[in-house]
């Protein structure tokens, strides 16, 4: 029994050291609630490198905290919840699912800042953010097209949410723009990060004939699997997953949240933070195009840059008529470009895709 | 809808890759559970094998010494789980979710400077003449020595429990430990070394993830596995071969849903993705509804003096 009277005590002496650390005040604190481990070498990291740039930025004038593979739903209220008693002044939620309880958490605490990722909700101290991934999408959709030689496309999705839909739909246009013959087969994973599974998912792509795999999950299982099955190309998913360049991973999209995450604590600071919905692209260099290795050939480089460059200048959408859905009806007519509001809640496949989404 | 493009050879062939990491975790933790002890922290015994093999493997270049160190990790890190339930007689349910979160922090850590890093590839047996067979040469004889290693342990586990004195000894240590005591068997003992056995089995099925399935370190990796491990040897009701049965089917129609909806198949998704869950526990709650019950003495706490 001494034993056990010995460790409840060096718990609680552990306990105690830890208590005034959370006491002392007047820095402001930035907490973040990610979906997965920040070594997940993909969505996850990318967030913690932004945390990362506020701490190099601020320095000594703010402190982060962060809690890592929060689940989606019940138990992301807790921990939100938590973070805010703690202390934060600025709470970023980096995960769709945790839409309804920032907002509810939101509203017991008026005075603590909630920066939503990815979420349409927002109330007067809960912004969203979001960045224009369609426009890598359509990137990466051109060079699948055109590297594809069994003109089977692998999709590795995650949920069937607005944002993951609109991805879909802008690799299949330009894969079919760039390729008339290429065919898209879509898993859903229903998670956002799980190695094994995701390795599975990509495995039964493989088997069914892709020679390219796109992914909407976290992890860098997907290119290892590719990798081990030889000749297939993959992307780099929200990081660059450069670990596998240059094959099978021939180029990425990469999500840079460092000048957004550092303008937001900013505003905290100066006392100028409003509510607001911001969704930027490659303009804004939000997303960002990771180096398109010469496993590519020098004229398909050249075409995803192009592409790349007028995206940027918004002299070309790549949502532009025309473009039917997916039951043959029409959605824009030639010339016409998609809106935000249509292009946020995305619930359709546009024509030409197999399958249905899941409801 | 096009089934043609699924190759039941591959298919068969994925599936017994697919569930042997929990097969062997399952296995291990089946053995401590009829010793009496619930232990909660494979998971986090399974993520630290994974990366103590991963790490090994990289370093000496042989994923054999890579295993074994799994198997050293895991156990190593389930004798502090003994030290705190055998020894300190806390409480098991707590010791068992500590560790799992210890194990997950620990791997983190030691898995920092091993991210992006390929493993040396796990060579596949190539027997000859039985791997040539049609059909069955593909799907049974064509793996790596670690998929035979997870069945042999099956087949070593059921006959240990069900022939050996040995096997005898660790069934009356968990229904009964107070007369297993008084018969002057070393309860603590003999529950030990099950928890290192437990601990060694998980650490293999995280190397099999990290070294042979996915095959790379990221943090987190095991998403669970631990957890549908632990699931798989209640519903087996504590009996090796519904632990491989479970497992082959997890596993199986896990692998067979993915295809599917590659396939395009007109199942809604949401059925196809909860359709592992829902058949395994459906067909392992079916069999038992036989007699079969949990070791009576599991999670109770032993002292020789009480």
């Amino acid at each position: 029994m001494t034993l056990k009277t010995l460790l409840t005590g060096a718990a609680l002496a552990v306990g105690l050291a830890a208590a005034p650390a959370l006491a002392q005040d007047d820095k402001t604190r930035v907490g973040f609630i990610y979906v997965g481990p920040i070594g997940d070498g993909g969505w996850t990291y990318e967030h913690d490198q932004g945390r990362l740039a506020i701490e190099e930025h601020f320095g000594d004038a703010v402190e982060t905290v962060y809690q890592e593979s929060v689940p989606e739903g019940a138990d992301a209220e807790r921990a939100i919840t938590q973070m805010a008693l703690n202390g934060a002044d600025l709470i970023f939620t980096t995960s769709f699912g945790f839409m309804d309880p920032t907002i509810s958490v939101a509203r017991k605490f008026p005075d603590v800042k909630f920066e939503h990722a990815t979420g349409y909700k927002t109330a007067p101290n809960v912004s969203t953010y979001s960045a224009r991934f369609y426009e890598g999408r359509a990137i990466q959709g051109h060079i699948a097209g055109k590297m594809t030689e069994s003109n089977v496309v692998g999709y590795i999705a995650s949920y069937p949410i607005p944002e993951v839909i609109r991805g879909i739909n802008a690799a299949f246009i330009h894969a079919r723009k760039a390729n008339p013959d290429v065919q898209f087969k879509i898993i859903w994973a229903y998670t956002w990060f799980d190695p094994a599974k995701e390795a599975d998912a990509a495995n039964a792509l493989i088997e069914q004939g892709a020679d390219v795999i796109l992914q909407h999950t976290d992890s860098t299982a997907p290119q290892a699997a590719a990798e081990k099955a030889g000749g297939v190309v993959t992307f780099g998913q929200a990081s660059d997953m450069a670990e596998y360049k240059p094959f099978p991973r021939v180029s990425s999209i990469i999500d840079n949240w460092k000048p957004y995450y550092i303008a937001r604590t900013q505003a905290v600071i100066d006392g100028t933070w409003e509510s607001q919905q911001i969704w930027h692209g490659i303009d804004e260099g939000m997303v960002e195009i990771g180096e398109i290795t010469d496993a590519v050939p020098a004229e398909v480089r050249d075409e995803a840059l192009a592409l790349k460059d007028a995206i940027a200048a918004g002299e070309y959408h790549p949502f532009t008529g025309p473009l039917k859905k997916q039951d043959g009806s029409d959605w824009l007519a030639e010339g016409e470009t998609a809106d935000d509001a249509t292009l946020l809640g995305m619930n359709f496949y546009v024509e030409g895709l197999d399958g249905e989404i899941p409801q | 809808m096009d089934l043609s493009s699924i190759n039941p050879v591959l298919l068969l062939a994925s599936l017994i890759v697919a569930s042997t990491p929990i097969l062997l975790a399952a296995i291990g933790e089946l053995v401590v559970e009829r010793a009496g002890v619930l232990n909660l922290g494979v998971e986090g015994m399974m993520i630290t094998g994974a990366i103590c093999g991963f790490a090994i493997a990289v370093n000496t270049g042989s994923p054999a010494a890579g295993f074994a160190a799994a198997a050293v990790g895991g156990a190593g890190l389930s004798l502090l789980f003994a030290a705190l339930t055998q020894l300190a007689l806390a409480n098991q349910v707590a010791s068992g979710l500590a560790l799992t979160l210890f194990g997950l922090g620990l791997s983190a850590l030691l898995g920092q400077g091993y991210v992006g890093i390929k493993p040396p590839p796990t060579p596949k047996l190539d027997i000859p003449l039985l791997g040539d067979i049609p059909f069955l040469g593909p799907v049974l004889f064509s793996h790596d020595l670690m998929v035979y290693l997870a069945l042999a342990l099956v087949a070593a586990v059921w006959a240990m429990l069900k022939y050996t004195r040995a096997g005898l000894i660790l069934r009356a240590v968990g229904e009964n430990h107070d007369a297993a005591h008084a018969l002057g068997y070393k309860v603590v003992r003999v529950r030990i070394m099950a928890i290192a056995f437990g601990g060694a089995c998980a650490g293999l099925g995280g190397a099999y993830l990290s070294l042979v399935r996915v095959p790379q370190w990221t943090e987190g990796m095991t998403a669970g596995a631990g957890w549908i491990a632990l699931a798989l040897v209640v519903f087996a009701s504590w009996k090796a071969g519904r632990v491989l049965l479970g497992a082959w089917l997890f596993g199986g129609v896990n692998v067979l849903q993915l295809n599917l909806q590659a396939a395009g198949i007109a199942i809604p998704v949401e059925y196809l993705s909860m359709s592992p869950y829902l058949i395994t526990i459906l067909v392992l709650v079916i069999m038992s509804a036989d007699k079969s019950r949990a070791p009576a003495s599991l999670g109770r706490v032993f002292h020789a003096s009480q």
